[in-house]
């Protein structure tokens, strides 16, 4: 299958005063659209600075990025906040580990929350459809505050994949969840992928890590 | 859904916080309101009372008090007179259309109020006054039957002040003399209502003034050269000519100065709820920075964001601005009444004059400068980098 994501020679370099830290020091990676992918490696060794790179949410220093072929960091110059939201919105879907949901909108609302900013036409499941899914659907006029941590996730998970992504994004999604939720968030992953959407994520979770079609580990900004 | 309902839900948030905000523009649209409505009632009631004085040109001795107020506040004292021919004199001008002789006669009365005041009278000519004053109704009887008959007629308040009816005896303290009361007036607003009318001729012979007059009301026929009748006035021997078209025009300028004032604390207040507007919303960007990240992640653009915070100001701003404007139109009499006890003249009728232009004027200019308010913290969230939005959520 043809790579979705397309990473060559990627780098990002911070400054701490006078100190150049290489967060992502040369990295190549292609992920192909239904393969679940895994970046693991310690704290620090730059596997969120990667998925923000490669999910459009940070510039990188240097290197060449491609979404569905179209590049996006490269020679050209740097893109507007606004071209990379239009990129953001089309291809990708974000979880994190906190799940960032929004405390005054119910269950329902908060799936339906960027379908206010943009809608995907072609998108086949509605907001109540996806909830349904994801077993959700007696929550659905409740406030984030009245669900379980694997309830906040799945409903984060349906908002991600509300306007129906290429591509899902995972930042330690089970990160804040204890073991059987934290399968059911893998079970879940893997449907996912297993239906063509490529999705990478970044985990601690030796079992999450397992459930991937391929595992990368970085170390020192370096694929190892 | 859609960006309004979750501009909404926003606000419902931090509920004090709002309510607060809301509360600070509800009490400026409250200011505004009723300082507009007072400006324009203010303007309207002191026109009427000046035009419904009935005459456009007043003629007095000269130093002689020509009205109520001023005569009691000498005591009674200090008139000065003019000659009845006068009447014949100033009739022959060209301009003029109808002439009222008048003489006013105070007395000191012992029995009115605690230590006594003075009592005016005012002596009318019982065809041509009414003429003038088309305005005044009757509550009960009517004019003088002549003009020397020994008649008297009440404005509202001095029948309601004597606790005189039609057929009553009027004592006139001083001079020993009693009038039967012809009629009492209707409540005009005007200076009228205080004041008792006798026939002019009775007044003459009761005070012993015979031939004498304190003052000539003159209406000028529409459309003549009044200022050029009013220089010919001036010509007349020891007289003082009171145009009151020149009355009106100083206070109408003594106004305008006071529109300013009025005007500048209106904006101050304002000035007050916009500047709590800015920190609600504010305050509300940087809380939500995170959140803002996500919905940017998510697919919104900087508009999206910005549209979004910009409608919550919005919200508040309407909200804010109704209330006020109802609160305005609630207490417009309460308003009223303060402002009679503080200011030291206030025209009769309605001081606080509320309608739907004002009202839209001032919920447009509370909107409008909510919306500018807004713009900077709007703007600030449209800028959220979801990526240092989430990471400072995280952390």
């Amino acid at each position: 299958m043809a790579g979705v994501i397309s990473a060559q020679g990627l780098k990002k370099v911070y400054r701490r005063g006078h100190e150049e830290v290489w967060a992502v020091n040369g990295v190549d990676l292609e992920v192909r659209a239904g393969e679940m992918l895994a970046i693991t490696g310690p704290s620090g060794s730059g596997k969120s600075t990667l998925l923000n790179i490669l999910g459009c949410l940070d510039n990188p220093t240097e290197g060449l990025l491609h979404v569905n072929g179209k590049e996006i960091f490269g020679d050209k110059k740097e893109m507007t906040e606004t071209a990379l939201t239009r990129i953001r919105r089309q291809w990708f879907g974000y979880i994190f580990q906190k799940f960032h949901l929004v405390p005054t909108l119910t269950v329902l609302e908060n799936v339906e929350l960027p379908l206010i900013f943009f809608k995907n036409r072609a998108a086949r499941k509605t907001p109540g459809q996806l909830l349904k899914q994801l077993g959700l659907e007696h929550r659905v006029r409740h406030l984030p505050s009245e669900l379980s941590g694997g309830e906040m996730q799945r409903v984060a998970i349906a908002r991600a994949l509300v306007n129906e992504p290429k591509i899902l994004l995972a930042d330690e999604p089970t990160g804040n969840l204890d073991t059987r939720r934290s399968g059911e968030i893998r079970n879940i992953m893997r449907s996912l992928a297993d239906e063509g959407i490529a999705v990478v994520m970044v985990t601690h979770n030796m079992d999450m890590a397992k459930s991937a079609d391929r595992v990368v580990e970085i170390r020192d900004g370096k694929i190892v | 859904m859609n960006i309004y309902s979750v501009a909404y839900k926003n606000l419902l948030r931090k509920k004090t916080r709002s309510a607060l905000t809301v509360g600070g523009i509800a009490l400026s649209a409250w200011v505004l309101v009723t300082l507009l409505g007072f400006n324009r009632g203010y303007e309207e009631s002191l026109n009427r009372d000046i035009d419904n004085m009935g005459f456009q040109v007043l003629l007095t001795a000269k130093g002689c008090p020509y009205e109520a107020a001023t005569l009691m506040l000498k005591g009674g004292t200090g008139l000065r007179y003019i000659k009845e021919e006068m009447v014949k004199t100033v009739t022959a001008n060209p301009e003029v259309e109808k002439v009222t002789p008048m003489l006013m006669q105070g007395v000191f009365d012992p029995n009115k109020g605690e230590n006594g005041a003075v009592a005016a009278y005012l002596g009318v000519d019982a065809l041509t006054f009414p003429q003038m004053k088309r305005y005044l109704e009757f509550k009960q009887g009517g004019w003088f039957t002549d003009n020397n008959a020994r008649e008297a007629v009440l404005g509202y308040e001095a029948a309601e002040l004597e606790e005189r009816e039609i057929g009553d005896k009027l004592l006139i303290p001083g001079i020993n003399a009693e009038v039967r009361v012809a009629g009492v007036l209707k409540r005009s607003g005007t200076q009228d209502d205080g004041t008792i009318f006798l026939p002019i001729g009775a007044v003459q012979t009761l005070f012993s003034r015979k031939g004498q007059l304190t003052a000539l009301g003159i209406q000028v026929i529409k459309g003549a050269d009044v200022d050029a009748f009013e220089n010919r006035l001036y010509d007349l021997p020891d007289v003082q000519v009171v145009s009151l078209a020149q009355v009106k025009t100083t206070i109408m300028g003594l106004i305008s100065s006071a529109k300013v004032v009025v005007l500048a604390l209106a904006l101050i207040a304002v000035i007050i709820a916009m500047a709590g507007v800015i920190n609600t919303i504010l305050m509300s960007v940087l809380e939500r920075y995170g959140e803002i990240g996500i919905i940017k992640s998510m697919g919104a653009m900087p508009r999206d964001v910005f549209k979004m915070i910009w409608t919550e100001t919005a919200l508040l701003c309407s909200v804010g601005g109704v209330t006020g404007i109802l609160l305005s139109v609630a207490t417009a009499k309460l308003s009223e009444a303060a402002i009679r006890r503080f200011l030291p003249y206030t025209p009769h009728g309605a001081l606080v004059v509320l309608d739907g232009k004002i009202a839209g004027f001032a919920f447009l200019m509370i909107l409008s400068a909510g919306l500018l308010s807004g713009l900077y913290p709007a703007w600030r969230a449209s800028r959220v980098r979801p990526l240092e939005a989430i990471r400072a959520e995280s952390d």
